[in-house]
């Protein structure tokens, strides 16, 4: 008999966990395939001397960080003051990837609110960017010295994402031979 | 009224510019292009396929598509090219496996659950009905149906 009340009373409580545990997941956090995968290759121009070209297998040896951004981004720019405080450190290697974007609008952003990469690149038809699996700017990865993607941080970076997640993985990968 | 009409001529026409059009060298392979742009779950406006987005990465996407087709991909290398990068979320039509095993068996389940408990349900209600009457009960009705037989 008292089941009878039980019963519903605990179906209800595993609906009230789920749909919880459902309201704190973000749905645009997409886990990204990537992780642990060899970074997709690409040879793109270099934004401020196009003739000059870039591509992943020349870090090789380095651990170093993409960072995938627009200037018609609003959020690329929320996350512009951290990054270029976090990559003031210079053994920080930050590559810019400018993704889908007007070379003449990218560079004048960096030169008005200052430029954190050592590399910036463009991708302008974005294809680049799909081979990275990217689907909403700004996105950061993580790539260790072998060429495989360590970590990916999808959305704008901020000082606790730097400094808890980013910064200790770097430092942990410089410790890989 | 006219203004109207005109008004909504001209906003259909630049609905229509928006999605770009391909050619395609035969009409078998337009239509592998519609299934799969179909199959294909756009990242940015997630509850929209990439044929119906008209967000700028739907448009890369179905461009990659529309490449991949011309060059001779089958239908499993694109759909593995998609899920390599953008992970089974790409997927309208999740894979069976370890992961999604509770998303594939949850509605069986419930439909077993809730076929249980009603079945649990008739079979007290049947049970209940018979220890309603007592014998008693049952003599008195014996009783007052025979009453009735007799009067006709």
């Amino acid at each position: 008999m008292r089941l009878r009340f039980i019963l519903p009373l605990m179906a209800f409580l595993v609906m009230v966990v789920f749909l919880g545990i459902g309201l704190k997941l973000d749905p645009h956090d997409v886990p990204s395939p990537l992780i642990n995968k060899p970074a997709p290759a690409f040879t793109l121009p270099q934004l401020h001397q196009p003739q000059k070209t870039f591509s992943p297998a020349d870090m090789k040896g380095k651990v170093w960080l993409l960072n995938v951004w627009a200037s018609w981004c609003v959020s690329c720019r929320q996350e512009h003051v951290y990054l270029t405080e976090f990559a003031r450190d210079s053994s920080i290697h930050l590559v810019g990837l400018n993704y889908k974007d007007e070379p003449a609008a990218a560079m004048q952003w960096l030169e008005r609110l200052g430029n954190p990469y050592k590399i910036s690149i463009s991708d302008i038809d974005g294809m680049a960017g799909l081979d990275w699996g990217v689907y909403g700017v700004p996105e950061t990865f993580v790539i260790d010295k072998q060429g495989i993607v360590r970590h990916k941080q999808t959305g704008p970076v901020d000082p606790i994402i730097l400094q808890t997640i980013i910064k200790p993985l770097i430092e942990q990968l410089n410790r890989e031979s | 009224m006219k203004k109207i009409v005109l008004c909504l001529f001209l906003f259909m026409q630049s609905v229509h510019a928006e999605i770009e059009v391909y050619q395609f060298t035969s009409p078998e392979l337009e239509l592998r292009y519609q299934a799969l742009t179909e199959e294909l779950r756009c990242l940015v406006c997630q509850n929209q396929n990439i044929a119906d987005s008209h967000a700028e990465l739907a448009q890369d996407l179905r461009r990659k598509v529309y490449e991949m087709l011309n060059s001779g991909k089958s239908n499993k290398e694109i759909i593995d090219y998609m899920t390599e990068r953008y992970g089974d979320f790409v997927l309208y039509r999740p894979p069976f496996n370890a992961r999604t095993i509770i998303l594939w068996f949850t509605p069986v389940l419930a439909l077993l659950i809730g076929a249980l408990s009603f079945m649990s349900i008739l079979n007290r209600r049947e049970t209940n009905a018979d220890e309603r009457l007592s014998q008693n009960e049952l003599a008195r009705i014996k009783e007052l149906l025979h009453l009735k037989s007799n009067k006709k």
